[in-house]
């Protein structure tokens, strides 16, 4: 199987899981972050839809986002007339309640400004804007309504609790993940009836590989910040989050080629995505974070 | 004598395989994986060293199956490989291991992690032999469509590398996977403790020539993308993005079956509404006019035709069939065991029905493949051939011819609790007037004007309203006022009650219960020529039920049937109440007629 058969396989059964998501989940909505994966998933849903987005965006603000990832955010927002919406924990924030700001943990950190400001964006018990196309300006949503079926770009390659992870995954009310007892999913029959308060997470992006997600977005000259390539400093980052816990690494990719040989055959064959966030160092780590709701 | 293992450079890493291991517990599962991942080369660098001194210190001896467990504890540090998902390289290609959990409890993961899997090897103890789980996978694997399943007999440095004992295992799961209808691709003796032909040929059993289990997998064809067999296209979905000035209407769904293009003469099941491939839609690829199965594609049709997600697009020339009522083997996989009296929801592609389970006939151990003739319930971990009936038809093939549109899952409540494979769809009582409605269309002896000509004259497509419900609830009343309401708009529209017909049409038959199917077979038919006319022809009949329902409908397919109930015992479209508001009740059914897309 070549390489581009490959990108179609995964691209084509992406794609059904997003039709699938769309006619079953009435209040839906896609996490987006900017960053190359929920960019391609993305983009996906234009090829599901034949160009259209009709899925809302969701960005949670973290406040520490690295600067670059809004413009380009705000950028393709215009560019592709999408309906996007961002939230952020504003009280943490104003009261410096922060890793930044010495007054957090990292994994605490990750805890109230990305789990706590998504989960409160999405039942729309804390105030989102919305980017509006025409003006460029930051509009207030008038009437929040809560999103109960989230798209989430994660992938299984990116490290162990993803791996176990279903196309389409429940969670209580509290975001909670019973990564025990999770419903059987197989010949393309997911769990789409649920009790009431139940939401659902669905990952369109699981079969795929960092490899696979550069390779496609080479194939289909997919937009992607450009945080990703080294500018002429012998670094770039491999992995997007907030700037204090996110570094860059060393290599000299200026081209999405030079970033699928270093990963294939080059420095970082063999090494994880993640290693440059240093949130999953710490404590319980990813896993912990992904129970409690963390995407 | 031992060779070394193949060289893993000229691979082509995008060929990825999945793979799956099954077996009975503590047949050498994990021993053979973390053996295939050590002799591959697929593991950080150190990693065996550091476990091997870890089992020094702790006193105990080293095997290859900690491997796994040392991965596992590694990857909730967020670092390196994943357990759930292993990657290691054969000489071909590389693999990506599905960890499908062996424990009983955990069948819904293992179900889950198989079903994805293009191969599996099963594992046997060459001591023990063969087991429940032995043969319970196998059947699982089976039904799952799992196409190719390798044996390893495992341990044989416990019997001495007797070539006897592996013949005899070999002969004794041969002869049982030719009762389910499997053939091993291999059976190959190995020890995963000692490496004996896992990935290295092993000298120590000199009366085996075949290949290593390595070597197996490197052999095995790829999954074909399959274009042989018949088009099916499940409806997914109806898209108008028309808010966004796309005034395309696209019918999206995956091709499951077969091969699909531009021109070709579709039909849409249950429905049998047929239409012309206008166009393959594409974004930001090269243009189509063909597509196959495995693609995710969005068509436009010639003829402005109204179906729904769950029906299944086809040729013309190979239907599925539009069934109500199927013989199925099936798996169990909940709690509260599959029972009669439960109202369950079956999914199939993208169709979904509520059905019930009318009768068993036969739970099968999974073990022995002994048969229960006499069960009344197929409890979890059991598979069973039960048939279902279903509340309304839905296109279903038979699982060994296309395999995709027949196969399907159970929901009760709101869990997935069994899966099936279809082995005969069960003539209900509808099905000769099913075929006799078919045999009549085919016959029929067309007009010059197409339907839509007669369409765009009239403003809008023919369809039955009928209106039903309690004696003296006001039925006529409502009819009579649709139809002047609708002439007076300029509409083609008519007034049948069912009593009119009885006196003319039917004088020759008495009006007794036995007769009430051909009564209204002959109401049925005189609305298909009404219809045909291109008429809204309004019906009033008493107290009619889903199955009354279903005969009408039957006989004017593909034109809608728009029910009104008042007072009705049957849900309808339209549910009035004695006393309803007319000009309340004129404008839903309107609507309703909207929605069916007559105007």
């Amino acid at each position: 199987m070549k390489h581009s058969e490959r990108l179609r396989t995964l691209e084509n059964q992406s794609v059904y899981i997003l039709r699938e998501a769309y006619n079953r989940f009435d209040d839906l909505c896609m996490l987006w972050s900017a960053g190359k994966d929920s960019t391609v998933l993305l983009w996906l849903m234009r090829k599901a839809f034949l160009g259209h987005a009709p899925i809302p965006l969701v960005h949670i603000d973290t406040g520490f986002k690295i600067p670059e990832m809004i413009a380009f955010r705000d950028q393709l927002v215009q560019d592709w007339n999408l309906t996007l919406y961002f939230g952020r924990n504003e009280k943490a924030l104003e009261t410096g309640q922060t890793f930044p700001d010495n007054n957090l943990g990292r994994v605490a950190c990750c805890g109230a400004l990305k789990t706590e400001a998504l989960k409160r964006t999405l039942d729309g018990s804390w105030p989102r804007w919305q980017v509006n196309t025409e003006t460029g300006a930051y509009d207030r949503d008038p009437e929040p309504r809560a999103f109960t079926g989230v798209i989430v770009g994660a992938r299984a390659d990116e490290e162990g609790s993803r791996s176990k992870e279903r196309v389409f995954s429940p969670r209580d009310h509290h975001g909670d993940w019973d990564v025990a007892d999770q419903p059987p999913e197989f010949w393309n029959q997911f769990k789409t009836d649920f009790a009431p308060g139940t939401h659902v997470r669905v990952h369109p992006l699981l079969d795929w590989t960092e490899v696979d997600i550069w390779r496609y977005i080479e194939r289909d000259d997919i937009p992607i910040s450009d945080l990703y390539f080294d500018r002429g400093e012998g670094k770039r980052y491999r992995s997007l989050g907030c700037a204090p816990c996110t570094s860059p690494v060393e290599s000299d990719a200026k081209t999405i080629a030079d970033i699928i040989a270093e990963l294939e055959t080059g420095r970082f064959a063999g090494i994880a995505e993640r290693a440059g966030r240093e949130q999953d160092r710490e404590g319980g780590g990813l896993e912990q974070l992904r129970t409690e709701g963390y995407m | 004598m031992s060779q070394p293992a193949p060289t893993t450079t000229d691979v082509d890493l995008t060929d990825r395989m999945s793979v799956t291991f099954v077996g009975h517990v503590d047949h050498g599962k994990s021993t053979v994986i973390g053996r295939l991942l050590a002799d591959t080369d697929s593991l950080p660098e150190g990693k065996i060293d550091a476990i091997k001194a870890s089992c020094k210190r702790a006193g105990k001896p080293f095997e290859y199956a900690f491997l796994l467990d040392a991965l596992k504890d590694e990857q909730a540090q967020g670092i390196t490989i994943d357990s759930a998902r292993c990657f290691f390289r054969g000489a071909e290609r590389e693999y990506v291991l599905i960890d499908a959990p062996g424990h009983i409890e955990f069948l819904k993961n293992m179900v889950s992690g198989a079903a994805r899997a293009e191969a599996a090897l099963l594992v046997i103890d060459a001591r023990e032999g063969v087991q429940e789980n032995s043969r319970r996978h196998a059947t699982l694997l089976r039904m799952l469509g799992i196409p190719t399943v390798t044996v390893l007999v495992n341990k044989m440095d416990l019997v001495d590398y007797d070539e006897k004992r592996f013949e005899a295992i070999v002969d004794e799961y041969r002869a049982f996977l030719a009762q389910i209808g499997v053939e091993a691709v291999h059976y190959i003796p190995v020890s995963a403790l000692e490496g004996d032909n896992i990935a290295v040929f092993s000298g120590r059993m000199p009366w085996y020539e075949g290949p290593t289990a390595l070597e197996a997998l490197d052999g095995l064809p790829r999954k074909s993308s399959g274009n042989d067999g018949p088009l099916r296209l499940p409806v997914q979905d109806v898209y108008k993005f028309a808010a966004e000035g796309d005034e395309r209407r696209l019918v999206a769904g995956q091709v499951t079956s077969g091969a699909l293009n531009v021109g070709d003469a579709v039909v849409f099941t249950p429905s049998g509404k047929r239409s012309t491939v206008a166009s393959i839609e594409t974004f930001a690829a090269p243009e189509k006019t063909e597509a196959e199965s495995g693609e995710s594609v969005a068509i436009t049709l010639s003829e402005q035709i109204y179906v729904r997600r769950g029906e299944v697009m086809s040729h013309v020339d190979s239907v599925p069939e539009a069934a109500t009522e199927i013989r199925a083997s099936l798996f169990w996989m909940a709690r509260q065991p599959l029972r009669r009296g439960v109202t369950y929801k079956l999914k199939i592609g993208t169709a979904e029905a509520h059905c019930e389970l009318v009768s068993i006939d036969r739970v099968v151990n999974a073990s022995d493949l002994g048969s229960d003739r006499t069960a009344e319930v197929v409890k979890r971990h059991e598979v069973g051939e039960c048939v279902l009936r279903l509340k309304r038809a839905v296109a279903i093939d038979i699982a060994d011819v296309v395999v995709q549109t027949g196969r399907f899952v159970l929901v009760d409540g709101y869990e997935i609790a069994g899966g099936g494979l279809v082995l005969e769809v069960v003539e209900d009582d509808l099905a000769a007037l099913r075929r006799a409605a078919e045999t009549r269309d085919t016959n029929w002896i067309r007009s010059e004007l197409a339907p839509q000509v007669r369409a765009d004259r009239h403003g809008h497509k023919p369809a039955l309203v009928i209106v039903t419900g309690r004696r003296g609830a006001g039925r006529k009343t409502l009819a009579r006022e649709l139809e002047q309401r609708w002439f007076r708009d300029g509409r083609f529209a008519y007034f049948v009650a069912i009593g009119s017909v009885v006196h003319g049409v039917d004088i020759d038959i008495g009006r007794s219960p036995e007769n009430a199917d051909e009564h209204l077979r002959r109401l049925g038919e005189i609305a298909h020529l009404m219809l045909g006319a291109g008429m809204v022809l309004v019906s009033s009949a008493q107290n009619l039920g889903a199955r009354e329902f279903s005969i009408l409908k039957t006989l004017i397919a593909p034109n809608p049937v728009v029910t009104v109930g008042i007072d009705s015992i049957e849900q309808c479209d339209v549910d009035l109440e004695s006393g309803y508001d007319l000009d309340d009740a004129a404008e839903r059914v309107g609507r309703a007629l909207g929605d069916a897309g007559v105007w």
